[in-house]
């Protein structure tokens, strides 16, 4: 009995204790007093929106960050980091959000990077390759990173920081940049490693994949533990609610009827120039008014370049596109934003906004013309101002004001700013790729809410996603794109999982339906 | 064309005095822009290197003290770049340019009184057998310390990058300051570091400049070498080897074109004097031109100032 009591104890022991730690940046409360506790051989969820000190508390135990009060106990020992190499020499290992990866090196000198103490290069490789087969992560160690996907991006991430032996692994948003398939063999990987003692600390927003996967979960808000509960045991609902502080409503799609054709694609085709670029093969495509279509498909199969063929980014190779019945095949992104085609790219910094300007001069960019902000090539300021303080207030974009620079805020705040500057625009047809993108639950909602609204009002719509719920749960009609190609589009009412699979993995889409 | 007047393997001998000074300031100019800096006040150490080895040297009489003293002047005047631009971040470009006019300025301030006057000869030093093979005896192994250093520090500086934990290190913080510092290395105190031994080298090769290769004080007689330094590094792609290829055919084709004026042939002497930057840059280009793209691009974080997180 006493043993069986000492047992569990100790599996329930804490590898890391965080008492009251606190963190004030000029302005904000990062961290006000936070607690939190990881037990051993446990993934356990850290939660909140956008803004809630989650990426401020990880920085601080993986000594990237100082906290200005507060103790944390490693192994029931005082564990006070110098920076990131005293955190994993003590066996806390953390894997970034975005990618800590040089992409000019290849991925052996990555991974050496991230070794503290002095090795052989053929020990380190066979240690390497040794990992890489337990765990099935595959890298191969002599490529050039930057010409890696997402995952195989992700897995030398992880591959470097399981070869630390850390006790704890950080995990910043793991899945945001993953695919499905990728997401289940990283879970796979995850699994195994608690299984096997380690304890696992993720971030992330997808209250599913927290559902499935972590014990328990720590629920931060602004700066904050709310709450602290076994995530199973309740609906993402009711989670969702305790890291916003509230009950928020679930998109709500009104009946519309679909108006006159705004858009038009005839057999549009488009040879791509860059790299790794995916052509574009004869789509064609009929866009009404107050019509929102949902154009599903795996990264890399020709989203960006069938967002850029409407923005006006890229021009076609062969085919027409016409605009409320004017052809706007060969005019470029500023002609076709003031006939009112609006767009926001999937890629929040350098393709929606400038990185290092303003947020005013990230709205004067787009909204330029449409909201009259320059008269004879003299820009007004006032004006940019206030309007980017009506798209910071109005999306609830949380940082310190209009003059701070796009790079300066987190991803979540970033891509809600540059969804409402478009929205704010009142476009007649909105193309989005991605739009909530790393954006919280309850921000995520609002921006779907507000789609729903701009079609309402008899706007076409067109939403690229990954997230297949998201357009099931938005979009009036449903198309996959797949090898730059455009299936058939389908109502959305008459798909089921089996037919979307279907569509979504044929090589041929163009005759999937 | 006679070119029976000019003995070709005294010309090579001295194309490689000619093209030292050069060398080694884009040898240090290389490290700090590996680093992710770029310091554009190459020239402005180099004369101050030049200077204060030349103070040095004729105040003792040994060259060995004004080598020194080089060394130390031109890391004391990269010392100030690297104060303002890693520690106050100020922009690099403004400041490197900043830089050189200081350099210049002040080294025509301390040198006035030092102009005309011949320094303490440096000695060569003749490396036993290996200078008797002929002709390239002559050519390789008959120089003066200085250069055979100049020689070994690019091997060690390829060697560094390529062998070495710690060239690996600079490399990355000069791909992506912010991976590194979310690594844990110290970005400031690395490009610091690395500032202070471009701007030595720099130095060093300045001081080359007015100890042995003129030898004596002129004002402004670098006379753009650290400019042509700066130019060589991003031509050979930030790789050494290719960086010694390039120093040495611009002093060659400068000797070259010297001696052909010298000759009177009936070349206008402006189409001479702009040859060597001509021929080098059209080398350097070919050269890149054939490999494939990717490690010939330049340090991602190049010029761009780190805030930290």
């Amino acid at each position: 009995m006493l043993l069986e009591m000492a047992a569990t104890s100790l599996k329930n022991s804490s590898v890391m204790r965080v008492i009251g730690v606190t963190k004030e940046y000029p302005g904000v409360l990062a961290n006000d007093s936070v607690s939190l506790d990881l037990e051993r051989g446990t993934i356990q969820a850290l939660l909140g929106e956008n803004g809630a000190g989650k990426s401020t508390l990880v920085k601080i135990i993986y000594g990237l960050v100082k906290p200005d009060s507060g103790q944390m106990l490693l192994n029931d020992r005082d564990f006070h980091p110098k920076g990131p190499q005293d955190a994993r020499s003590k066996g806390v290992g953390m894997v970034f959000q975005h990618f800590s990866l040089f992409d000019a090196l290849n991925v052996f000198e990555n991974i050496a990077l991230g070794m503290d103490e002095a090795f052989q290069k053929t020990h380190l490789r066979s240690r390497i390759n040794s990992v890489s087969e337990e765990y099935g992560l595959s890298i191969s160690l002599d490529k050039i990173v930057g010409n890696l996907s997402a995952g195989e991006r992700q897995r030398i991430e992880i591959v470097r920081c399981l070869l630390q032996n850390p006790e704890i692994m950080i995990m910043d948003e793991p899945t945001s940049v993953l695919t499905p398939g990728e997401v289940s063999d990283l879970f796979v990987v995850l699994r195994k490693l608690a299984s096997q003692g380690m304890s696992i600390l993720y971030i992330s927003h997808k209250l599913e994949e927290i559902r499935s996967l972590c014990s328990k979960a720590t629920i931060m808000r602004h700066g904050t533990v709310v709450d602290t509960c076994d995530p199973r045991k309740l609906s993402a609902g009711k989670i969702a609610e305790s890291m916003v502080g509230n009950s928020f409503s679930n998109p709500k799609k009104s009946k519309i009827k679909a108006g006159k054709v705004l858009l038009e694609l005839n057999n549009v085709s488009l040879k791509s120039k860059r790299t790794f670029g995916v052509p574009i093969k004869d789509i064609s495509l009929r866009l009404h008014a107050g019509e929102i279509i949902g154009v599903g498909g795996v990264a890399g199969n020709g989203q960006d370049e069938f967002l850029g063929l409407m923005s006006g980014e890229l021009s076609p190779t062969k085919g027409t596109l016409f605009l409320d019945g004017q052809d706007v095949t060969y005019l470029g992104p500023v002609e076709r934003r003031k006939k009112g085609l609006l767009s926001a790219p999937e890629e929040r910094l350098g393709h929606a906004a400038a990185p290092e300007m303003t947020l005013t001069e990230n709205t004067l960019i787009t909204a330029e013309h449409r909201m009259d902000l320059s008269k004879n090539g003299v820009i007004n300021y006032s004006k940019a101002r206030s309007l980017s303080e009506k798209i910071i207030n109005s999306l609830d974009v949380r940082t310190s004001g209009a003059g701070s620079l796009a790079k300066s805020l987190s991803g979540g705040n970033l891509q809600k700013f540059v969804i409402g500057r478009e929205l704010i625009q009142n476009p007649k047809i909105f193309v989005v790729n991605q739009p909530t993108w790393g954006v919280d639950a309850a921000a995520a909602a609002s921006i779907r809410q507000r789609i729903l609204d701009l079609a309402k009002d008899g706007a076409a719509i067109v939403v690229i996603s990954q997230d297949l719920d998201e357009l099931l749960q938005i979009s009036d009609v449903f198309c996959a794109l797949v090898g730059g190609q455009l299936s058939k589009p389908t109502d959305t009412k008459k798909l089921n999982p089996k037919t979307l699979g279907l569509l979504l993995t044929s090589s041929d889409a163009g005759k999937a339906v | 064309m006679d070119l029976g007047d000019i003995k070709i393997s005294l010309l090579l001998a001295s194309l490689i005095v000619a093209a030292t000074p050069i060398l080694l300031a884009a040898l240090g100019e290389l490290i700090v822009e590996k680093t992710g800096v770029l310091n554009l006040g190459v020239e402005g150490m180099m004369i101050f290197g030049a200077i204060a080895g030349f103070i040095a040297t004729i105040e003792t009489g040994s060259p060995w003290v004004g080598f020194l003293f080089s060394i130390l002047g031109g890391a004391a005047i990269a010392f100030i770049f690297a104060l303002v631009t890693q520690i106050f971040r100020a922009n690099q470009v403004a400041s490197g340019l900043a830089l050189t006019l200081f350099g210049l300025g002040l080294s025509s301030l301390l040198g006035h009184s030092y102009t005309g006057i011949k320094p303490a000869a440096f000695s060569d030093l003749h490396i036993p057998i290996l200078s008797e093979i002929p002709i390239l005896g002559v050519i390789l192994f008959q120089h003066d310390p200085i250069i055979y250093f100049s020689i070994l520090a690019v091997a060690a500086v390829y060697f560094l990058f390529r062998n070495f934990r710690l060239g690996l290190i600079l490399k990355a913080v000069g791909e992506n300051h912010d991976s590194a510092h979310a690594l844990g290395y110290n970005v400031i105190l690395i490009r610091f570091g690395a500032i202070l031994v471009g701007g030595a080298f720099a130095g060093l090769g300045g001081g080359y400049l007015s100890l042995v290769r003129v030898p004596q004080w002129t004002e402004g007689m670098t006379a753009g070498a650290g400019w042509i330094a700066l130019a060589l590094v991003v031509f050979a792609s930030w790789q050494p080897f290719r960086l010694l290829i390039g120093a040495y055919i611009f002093g060659g084709v400068t000797l070259l074109q010297l001696n052909l004026q010298a000759l009177g042939l009936e070349i206008n002497v402006a189409l001479l004097s702009m040859s060597p930057y001509l021929v080098t840059i059209g080398v350097l280009v070919f050269m890149s031109a054939r490999r494939s793209r990717g490690s010939l691009e330049a340090p991602r974080s190049l010029g761009k100032t780190f805030f930290g997180l």
